[in-house]
C-alpha cells in the first residue's frame, strides 16, 4: 500500500526555517513510522535524520510529533491510521538540531535538578535492603519513565514557561520520594515545591495522553503536591 | 580538539556505567556513547538476573555454576564462571542498595523466578538425584534491564560522570602495544576528537544486527569489537551467536525467557507441547540453544503456525492478573506490533539473534588479551556483551547477560582503580585521527558509488539463511563469498549526505563497515568448527566433538585474510558430559 509522509525538514547548514516536504512510499500496513522513516532515508534522502534505536518502544530514543501528538515512532504501526497521509513533526518546544532531532539538554538539566538518584543515609545491610510489596508498588509505574521526552514537549504550562520543571523531571522526584529506601524527602520536595516546580502544573493532562509508557503522570504528580501541602500544615 | 582524561570508558550500558560507578570516584572518568546512556540496549533487556540468592527457596551458588557451565555446553570457562557466579549475589546486593527497584517476595526481600537451563537438585522418590528448574532470576517485572540501566546513570549523575553523549567512536590509538586512547567524532558537528587516556574501557555491545531477524537495537553494530579487530586485537569464539527462542512474528522484537519461566507454554501447529520430546525434564525451560532448534525444526518440518515459519507462545492460562504483575512490557508489545491480547490468544514467536557469546578477549580481571597464550594489552580492557571471558562459551543461560555486565563491570572497575594509580599518560602518536580523517574525505568526495543499505540488507538476509541456527559447509562457504563481494563493494560506497550536522547517513556506512569486519570473524570460526556445540550447529557434523574441538577459537586479522588459532577451555571440577535436560 502508499502512504504519504509529510515530515517538517530542517538542516542548518542550508536552510533558514523549517519546511514541510511529502514522501510518498510503498509499505506494509505492519509498518512502524520508524520503518517509513528508514525507508524514506535508504530510498529517497539519505540525509534525513532522526534518532533511534532499541525500535520496541524501551530505549525512548524516537519520540517525535505524529499526526499532532508526541509518540514514539517505533511504538505505533502504518495500520493505526485511518488516514494514510502521515504528518511528522519534531517534539514541538524544543530546539530543533536537524529535521526530526531536537536539543535534549535542557530537558536532561531538568532531570538533574531533582536529584534523580537514591539518597541513602544510612550504612545499606550486609544483603538487600527489604521493601514490602505495598511500598513497591508506589513506585511501580514511575520506574517505568524512560526518558523519552513526549510528556514535557506536550506541557502547555511548560510551553508558556521554559523555568518550569515539566512532568518528566517530576515524575523522576515521585520515584524517589515515594521510594520507602529513600531517605532524602525532604531535600527534594525543596526543589519542587516552588512556583516553577509541581505548582505550574495545572492538571492538562496532556503528559498522560502522550505517555508512550501510558504512566498516569499528572496523578503521580497530584501525590507530590499532596506531600507537599501535609508538610506545610 | 583533543580531550584528556585519566580513564575513557566506550558504552553506556550496564559494563560501562557500572565501571563508571566503581571508578569514578577515583579517577577523572569520561564516558563515551553513540546514544544517550540512557538509550542503551541493556535496558531492553527484560526477564531478570541470575544470583543464588535463595530468597524464593533454598539455592546453592555452585548449583549455578553447574548450571553454567552445562549450559555452556562446556566450553565456558570454569575458573570464570565459578568467580562470576561467586559474586553474583554481592553483585545484587550492591544493584539494590545503589537503588534498584527489584520486585518483592512476601517478606520484601529481592523476588526471584525461573529461567531455562538454571536448576536445582533434588531426589526423586526412587532415591536419584535429577535437576528441576530453580527461583534464581532477581527481577522487576518484565523491564529488569531498564530499571538496572536508569539505576546505575542516575549514580553517574550523583557521581558527576563526564559523559560525551552522541560520540562515535572511530579508532583505537594502540601505538607500542599501549592504549592509548581512542578517536572518535561528534554527532552533533561532525568533528573528530581524539581522546588521550591511561586506559581505555569497552563496553561496546553486542553484534546481533549483523543478522536481518533480531532482537538487537539498531546500535548494536559490534563497533567495538570491529575497531578492536581492526587495531590488530584478536576475537574470540565469534561463531557462537545466541539465537533467543522467542522473538515476537516478524520482526524478531524480543519475548522474554520470563513468559516461560512463569509457566508459559510453546504450542505447534497441532496443539501439541513440542518441548517434551526435545527436553522432557525441564520442557520449555531448557537452555536456549536447544529450545531454538526444537521451534526451528518444528518449522522446518511443517508444523509451524498453518505451516508458517512461526510457532505459538501460549500465556492464556497464566491469566490476565499474572500477565499484568509479572508480564506488563511484552502484553504491551503483542498488542501494538502483532494485535494480539495474550491474555486471550496465543502470541506467534520465531528464532531472533540475541546475543553475542563471543568477542573481544580478556581475562578475569578485564585486561584485554592480545593472543592465545594470554598476553596483556597494556592499558586497554573490556567488560560486558563486547567482550569474551569466556563466562558462556557456546550458549549464554538467560539472565547470566546482566549478571555478567554488572559483575565485570565492576571488576574491571576495581582493575582500573589500581592500575590509574600507578598508571601514567603515554604520549599519543603524531597525528592519531589522520586515517580517520582520509576515511572521512574519501567518503565526503564520492559522487557516485555503491549504496551501503542495500549491501547492509543482502549481509543481514543471508546471514540469517546461511549462517543461523543450523549451518553447514556449503552454505558457510557460500556466506563467505558474499562477505568478500560485499566488502569489495564497499570500498566504493557512495555518502550522498554532505552535511556535518547529525549526517546519521555517515554513521550508518561506518556501522556497515563494522558490521562486514566481525562477520567475517563470525563465518570463518564457523566454517573451520566441524562439529554442534551450543549455539554453533552444523547439521553435516552432528555432535559435539570434545576430542578435536573442545578449545576457544581465536581469530587474527592479518593481511592474508583471517587466521584461526585456539587455545584450551579452563576445565576444573566438571568435565564434559553429554548434555540432556
Amino acid at each position: 500500500m502508499k502512504v504519504t509522509l509529510s515530515i517538517k525538514r530542517f538542516d542548518p547548514e542550508k536552510d533558514e526555517k523549517p519546511y514541510r516536504k511529502e514522501y510518498t512510499i510503498d509499505v506494509e500496513p505492519t509498518f512502524r513510522i520508524l520503518d517509513c522513516l528508514d525507508k524514506v532515508k535508504w530510498d529517497i534522502d539519505g540525509g534525513l535524520a532522526y534518532r533511534r534505536s532499541c525500535s520496541h518502544g524501551i530505549c525512548g530514543s524516537d519520540a517525535m510529533m505524529i499526526n499532532g501528538k508526541n509518540m514514539l515512532a517505533c511504538q505505533v504501526l502504518v495500520q493505526d491510521f485511518k488516514k494514510k497521509y502521515i504528518k511528522i513533526d519534531p517534539l514541538p518546544s524544543l530546539p530543533i538540531i536537524k529535521d526530526l532531532i531536537v536539543d535534549m539538554d535542557g530537558f536532561f538539566a531538568k532531570y538533574e535538578v531533582v536529584k534523580p538518584y537514591l539518597i541513602s543515609k544510612t550504612q545499606p545491610p550486609v544483603k538487600e535492603r527489604y521493601q514490602s510489596q505495598e511500598d513497591r508498588a508506589l513506585i511501580d509505574e514511575a520506574v517505568n519513565c524512560i526518558l523519552c521526552g513526549a510528556c514535557s514537549a506536550s506541557c502547555p504550562s511548560l510551553w508558556s514557561n521554559d523555568a518550569y520543571l515539566g512532568p518528566a523531571a517530576m515524575l523522576k522526584a515521585y520515584r524517589f520520594v515515594f521510594d520507602s529506601r529513600d531517605d532524602a524527602q525532604a531535600e527534594r520536595l525543596d526543589v519542587v515545591d516552588t512556583p516553577d516546580g509541581l505548582w505550574r502544573c495545572h492538571t492538562i493532562f496532556n503528559c498522560v495522553e502522550v505517555c508512550p509508557k501510558e504512566i498516569n503522570i499528572t496523578w503521580h504528580l497530584s501525590q507530590l503536591k499532596k506531600k507537599c501541602a501535609m508538610r506545610e500544615l | 580538539m583533543i580531550h584528556k582524561h585519566d580513564l575513557i570508558i566506550v558504552g553506556a550500558g550496564l559494563a560501562g556505567l557500572r565501571a563508571a560507578v566503581e571508578t569514578s570516584q577515583y579517577a577523572d572518568v569520561g564516558v563515551i556513547s553513540k546514544l544517550f546512556p540512557t538509550r542503551s540496549h541493556s535496558g531492553a533487556a527484560q526477564g531478570g538476573i541470575a544470583a543464588a540468592l535463595g530468597n524464593e527457596e533454598h539455592d546453592k551458588v555452585e548449583w549455578h555454576v553447574f548450571d553454567s557451565v552445562k549450559g555452556s555446553d562446556y566450553l565456558g570457562d570454569q575458573d570464570a564462571i565459578e568467580m562470576m557466579c561467586g559474586e553474583a549475589p554481592n553483585a545484587i546486593y550492591e544493584l539494590e542498595h545503589l537503588g534498584v527497584p527489584f520486585s518483592r517476595t512476601k517478606e520484601g526481600k529481592i523476588a526471584q523466578r525461573q529461567f531455562g537451563g538454571h536448576t536445582k537438585e533434588v531426589i526423586d522418590e526412587n532415591g536419584n538425584s535429577k535437576r528441576i528448574p530453580v527461583l534464581r532470576a532477581c527481577y522487576s517485572a518484565d523491564r529488569t534491564g531498564h530499571v538496572i540501566l536508569h539505576t546505575l546513570y542516575e549514580q553517574c549523575v550523583k557521581r558527576n560522570v563526564r559523559f560525551y553523549a552522541e560520540y562515535f567512536i572511530l579508532s583505537l590509538i594502540i601505538d607500542d602495544g599501549v592504549c592509548k586512547g581512542l578517536t572518535a567524532f561528534n554527532l552533533r558537528d561532525g568533528e573528530i576528537h581524539t581522546f588521550h587516556a591511561k586506559a581505555v574501557m569497552f563496553g561496546t555491545g553486542g553484534y546481533g544486527r549483523a543478522y536481518r531477524v533480531t532482537s538487537n537495537a539498531y546500535a548494536n553494530s559490534g563497533d567495538g569489537v570491529a575497531i578492536a579487530f581492526r587495531a590488530g586485537i584478536p576475537l574470540e569464539d565469534m561463531e557462537f551467536v545466541q539465537f533467543h527462542p522467542t522473538g515476537l512474528y516478524p520482526l524478531g522484537i524480543l519475548v522474554t525467557e520470563g513468559a516461560r519461566g512463569e509457566g508459559g507454554y510453546l504450542v505447534n501447529n497441532d496443539g501439541d507441547r513440542f518441548m517434551k520430546n526435545y527436553a522432557p525434564t525441564v520442557m520449555e525451560l531448557a537452555p536456549r540453544d536447544m529450545v531454538t532448534r526444537s521451534i526451528q525444526t518444528e518449522i522446518n518440518e511443517g508444523r509451524g503456525i498453518n505451516g508458517g515459519d512461526f510457532v505459538n507462545l501460549d500465556l492464556t492460562h497464566l491469566g490476565a492478573a499474572k500477565l499484568k504483575e509479572r508480564l506488563p512490557e511484552i502484553t504491551g508489545f503483542a498488542k501494538t506490533y502483532a494485535g494480539i491480547d495474550p491474555v486471550k490468544q496465543p502470541i506467534p514467536i520465531l528464532p531472533t539473534a540475541h546475543y553475542s557469546m563471543g568477542g573481544i578477549p580478556t581475562d578475569l580481571y578485564g585486561h584485554v588479551l592480545a593472543d592465545e597464550k594470554g598476553t596483556i594489552v597494556k592499558g586497554f580492557y573490556a567488560a560486558g556483551e563486547c567482550a569474551c571471558v569466556s563466562v558462556h562459551g557456546a550458549n549464554r543461560l538467560g539472565t547470566n547477560s546482566l549478571l555478567d555486565a554488572v559483575v565485570h563491570g565492576r571488576r574491571t572497575g576495581k582493575t582500573l582503580v589500581k592500575y590509574l594509580r600507578e598508571a601514567e599518560f603515554s604520549p599519543l602518536p603524531d597525528d592519531a585521527e589522520k586515517k580517520d580523517r582520509e576515511m572521512f574525505a574519501n567518503l565526503y568526495g564520492t559522487s557516485s558509488g555503491e549504496n551501503a543499505d542495500k549491501i547492509r540488507l543482502r549481509l543481514k538476509e543471508e546471514m540469517t539463511n546461511k549462517c543461523g541456527v543450523f549451518r553447514n559447509e556449503k552454505d558457510l562457504n557460500s556466506m563467505l563469498d558474499t562477505i568478500h563481494e560485499l566488502e569489495h563493494k564497499f570500498k566504493n560506497v557512495h555518502l550522498s549526505c554532505k552535511g556535518k550536522v547529525f549526517n546519521t547517513e555517515l554513521m550508518e556506512i561506518i556501522e556497515l563497515g563494522n558490521l562486514l569486519e566481525f562477520s567475517d570473524a563470525i563465518v570463518t570460526g564457523a566454517l573451520a568448527r566441524q562439529e554442534c556445540r551450543g549455539a554453533h550447529w552444523r547439521t553435516d557434523h552432528p555432535k559435539r566433538d570434545d576430542v578435536n574441538w573442545l578449545k576457544h577459537t581465536i581469530a587474527f586479522k592479518t593481511e592474508k585474510g583471517i587466521e584461526l588459532k585456539y587455545k584450551p577451555v579452563v576445565i576444573n571440577k566438571y568435565q564434559p558430559q553429554e548434555r540432556k535436560y
